[in-house]
């Protein structure tokens, strides 16, 4: 470790005291008399309601030969519903001053909804008309068809899009985690209206509906609102079969050449879900080797000490169905092939010996001392609220936080190192001209 | 969701955010002082949760370099973290995270601006850390090295691996003839090579001083307490003489310039035009609030006659809007992009984006729409109470950029008081094809 100043001293023995609570926040769960749940932090400090809102499912659900499905249908919800088509859609919504965003990843299709909150009502029905008489008109869905097969187009260019799609597409090999959110653009020629339309009955339901609402709204008035807006929805979803999709095992690297003068390196290994027992001592680890500012080991390395790299970093990144650990450097053609070396390097030799008494109390503080500070807008807090009903973390959970990381102990996390961390099993996926990386494979791109 | 907006979008919501109503002053409860040394200081309270953000901003930005060292502001960005006398390389980072905090700075032409969010109990830890190096920094050759390469990868990330980033760096050089706003702030390459220890060393005594920054607090904290933290901590360090900024003036364009890239790893065509244009603090500035109403009216919305125009009716791009920035010290850019659809000539989007802009030049604006977007516009700005740093970095940019809190505190009131009038004078007074500067990337070899 550094050499620290007396100055310093002082500064080190305050790193052992705790940080500030997270307790700043008040869960409440609302439930309505039509029987719809959500989670509600009050806040009246703004005029502002900041909704997150979630479907279990998202675009690991899509069949093969409609890939993409999920993303191209919640495009297309505030598109136009009910009466109104696309523009008078969303120049309804510009003239609340709301916002209403759909994001669908691999196991869930999100909702954010921001509005005044003196605009409320009206906001919720665009929701609800978005998400119960969503229009599919042909000419938005010929508009965001054209986009969305323009996007893809765009990701073979670039190569971080390429490097993590190549990493996906060959660690998932024949699942639907293979696949891009996005589908391919055969799969995107083939969506339907009307596919659009089976998916919105068959994925829009409420028992794969999860709510967080946050802001200038009391449990009152939250209630009505939510029999009005999710009240219709069908009770029950059609049934999610996927079970635990395996990691598949690869080369140690493999190389896609693109004429670009730095290398873009996606690289990763399996990782353990959100609910392991042991996910609390991997985060402590992770944050040790690899977190996403220039303390890690591995930044401490390839960046600070050599210059290798403007940014590295790597965590867990759990799906619902696998657990990852996934990370990226980029270095130019003619380095790459050392930063790659590093990263092993420090793999190895976190496996080996795991973290110093040190480390484990300097992330223990920074993990719990850091979360607070996600909860500094309405917007965040809600977001937090629907992943902790995602993965049934318990609505006590901000309050038991700290102890979870607090609790784990030096021997926790060395055992979760060497039972985590593969320096042989670490996949590295390199896209651009690197220098001395003859032993790889290389493989053309994505089509 | 496909909105209207693009490069618009990021600098348009900042605008957004820095406004929050006629009682503004009141619910963000800022207050502004000036200790004995020269130093700036703005609190703006915010009781939410108990976190607190520390910004320093210093008034010297890439536009400020001596001829031949373009990179140099940014590059001191990044020795800010190498170590003072008292406090290791590094250290700086790693004593943050073990407190539970997260750090990192950021630089533009005007403004090179540093911060910590953390717990509100160590406000006085993070400020000794700034306050530290301030006045103490130590640069050596020992890590001006591996960081030299560091800020190099950082370009190839950010520049040279991306055509667009590439070709709108040619862009800036035909916009900007004499002013350094031509020169990219993370240097040009060659220069950022040959930058040294004495280079960085003189730029920071220049420049880095308590009476050329603004210290900004905002979070769980009173105006007493920073105060009197800041006068501890910032108040010891003397005032130095500070060259004043003088940048060269742009002469008078009088030509019209038309740019082309073509590129093997663009799958699109970008189209984008540029005008110089007011700022808040240059050229005919009276025009900055008319011409935010401007881009707002012409592509800001889904009505707009850009998005409506050129992407719903007439389908020829995929997305079209309007841009304009205002918080800069010198002149600001005005200007227009678009992504055309797969197939449409240039020539025929360009026809098809001339008519609009005559017609609304030539009374097609109406009062409606005016008025309609200044209400969303103003509507929206009870959202920057609704976050920690976004109040900070408003008042920061602001203040580093000349104007004034009483600026930023009337924002609204300012957009308010446009009326159509003066959104078609803007107009008259900032597009003019005969020197307008277009860019056209499009795929296709490279020569």
């Amino acid at each position: 470790m550094m050499r620290f100043a007396p100055a310093l001293l002082i500064v080190a023995a305050l790193a052992l005291l705790r940080a500030a609570p997270a307790e700043a926040v008040t869960i409440e769960k609302v439930e309505s008399p039509g029987g719809i749940t959500a989670w509600l932090v009050e806040d009246h400090s703004v005029p502002v309601v900041s909704t997150s809102i979630a479907f279990r499912g998202g675009a690991a659900l899509d069949p093969d030969d409609k890939a993409g499905l999920a993303t191209f249908a919640a495009d297309l919800l505030d598109e136009g519903a009910g009466d109104l088509d696309s523009t008078a859609y969303q120049s309804k919504l510009e003239d609340l001053a709301a916002s209403l965003d759909f994001d669908v990843d691999q196991d869930d299709i999100s909702v954010r909804l921001r509005s005044l909150s003196a605009n409320l009502g009206e906001a919720y029905d665009l929701l609800r008309l978005a998400l119960t008489e969503p229009r599919f008109d042909p000419a938005p869905v010929a508009r965001l068809r054209a986009e969305l097969l323009d996007s893809l187009s765009r990701d073979l260019h670039q190569p971080q899009a390429l490097a993590y799609r190549l990493w996906m597409k060959t660690s998932f090999d024949g699942s639907p985690y293979a696949r891009s959110t996005r589908g391919t653009p055969q799969s995107i020629e083939a969506i339907t209206p009307d596919d659009m339309r089976g998916l919105v009955k068959a994925r829009f339901a409420k028992d794969v509906l999860v709510i967080g609402v946050v802001g200038d709204i009391t449990p009152a008035a939250l209630k009505p609102l939510l029999d009005k807006t999710f009240g219709g929805l069908p009770a029950h979803a059609a049934p999610d079969k996927l079970g635990d999709i395996a990691l598949r095992r690869s080369d140690a690297v493999v190389v896609s050449n693109l004429p670009v003068p730095q290398s873009v390196v996606v690289f990763g290994q399996q990782g353990i879900k959100r609910n392991d027992p042991d996910w609390y001592a991997a985060l402590i680890d992770l944050n040790i080797l690899s977190s996403g500012g220039l303390t890690s080991r591995v930044a401490l390395e390839v960046r600070e000490q050599r210059g290798l790299a403007y940014s590295v970093s790597a965590s867990l990144d759990p799906l619902r169905h696998a657990g990852l650990i996934l990370g990226q450097v980029a270095s130019r053609n003619a380095r790459v092939a050392q930063a790659i070396d590093l990263i092993r390097q420090q793999w190895r030799s976190m496996h080996d010996t795991g973290p110093t008494a040190k480390e484990l109390a300097a992330a223990k503080t920074y993990l719990t001392g850091s979360f607070p500070l996600n909860l500094d807008s309405t917007a965040r807090i809600a977001s937090i609220l629907v992943s902790m009903q995602l993965d049934h973390l318990g609505i006590d959970y901000l309050d038991r936080r700290a102890a979870l990381i607090d609790e784990v102990t030096l021997a926790d996390a060395k055992r979760v190192a060497r039972r985590l961390l593969e320096p042989d099993g670490l996949f590295f996926v390199v896209v651009g001209a690197p220098a001395n990386l003859s032993a790889a494979r290389r493989v053309a791109p994505i089509e | 969701m496909a909105n209207a907006l693009c490069r618009a979008a990021l600098g348009f919501l900042l605008l957004l955010l820095t406004a929050a109503g006629p009682a503004r002053a009141e619910l963000f409860e800022a207050h502004e002082f000036k200790l004995a040394n020269g130093l700036d200081v703005v609190v703006i309270p915010n009781h939410r949760a108990p976190i607190v953000t520390q910004m320093v901003w210093y008034k010297v930005g890439a536009a400020d370099e001596p001829l031949g060292k373009s990179g140099i502001a940014h590059f001191l960005e990044h020795l800010m973290f190498r170590g003072t006398k008292t406090v290791p390389p590094g250290a700086f980072s790693r004593i943050v995270a073990a407190n539970g905090g997260r750090d990192n700075a950021f630089t533009t032409h005007d403004y090179t601006a540093f911060f910590q969010d953390v717990a509100a109990d160590r406000l006085a830890l993070v400020m000794k850390l700034e306050a530290d190096r301030m006045v103490n920094l130590k640069i050596t050759d020992k890590v001006v090295t591996p960081e030299r390469e560091v800020i190099l990868e950082e370009r190839r990330q950010r520049i040279d691996n991306s055509p667009a980033a590439l070709f709108d760096e040619q862009l800036d050089t035909a916009l900007f003839l004499h002013h350094p706003y031509r020169i990219p702030t993370i240097g040009w390459e060659s220069e950022m090579h040959g930058l040294t220890t004495a280079d960085a060393q003189a730029f920071y005594r220049r420049w880095y001083a308590p009476n050329n920054a603004i210290l900004v607090v905002a979070g769980d904290v009173t105006a007493q307490q920073v105060k009197a933290l800041a006068e501890k901590y910032y108040g010891v360090i003397p005032a130095r003489p500070v060259p004043v900024r003088h940048r060269v003036a742009e002469p008078p364009k009088v030509a019209a310039a038309r740019l082309t890239m073509k590129s093997p790893r663009v799958a699109e065509v970008s189209w984008t035009r540029e005008f110089l244009a007011p700022s808040y603090r240059a050229g005919d500035k009276q025009y900055a609030y008319a011409l935010q109403v401007l881009a707002e009216v012409l592509g800001g919305s889904a009505d707009s006659p850009l998005y409506k125009g050129l992407v719903i009716d007439h389908p020829l791009a995929l997305t079209a809007g309007a841009f304009y920035d205002p918080d800069v010290y010198d002149l600001a850019t005005f200007g227009f992009t678009a992504r055309l659809k797969n197939g449409v000539a240039v020539g025929d989007f360009e026809a098809a984006f001339d008519a609009i802009i005559k017609h609304a030049l030539e009374g097609g604006i109406s009062n409606d729409a005016v008025e309609r977007a200044k209400k969303r516009m103003v509507s929206a700005a009870a959202y920057a109470r609704d976050s920690l740093s976004g109040p900070a970095r408003i008042v920061g940019e602001a203040l580093a950029t000349g104007q004034t809190l009483d600026d930023v505190e009337n924002w609204p009131e300012r957009i308010g008081a446009v009326t159509l009038d003066q959104v078609i004078a803007a107009a008259h007074l900032v597009i003019h094809d005969d020197i307008a500067v277009t860019g056209v990337l499009m795929p296709g070899p490279t020569s």
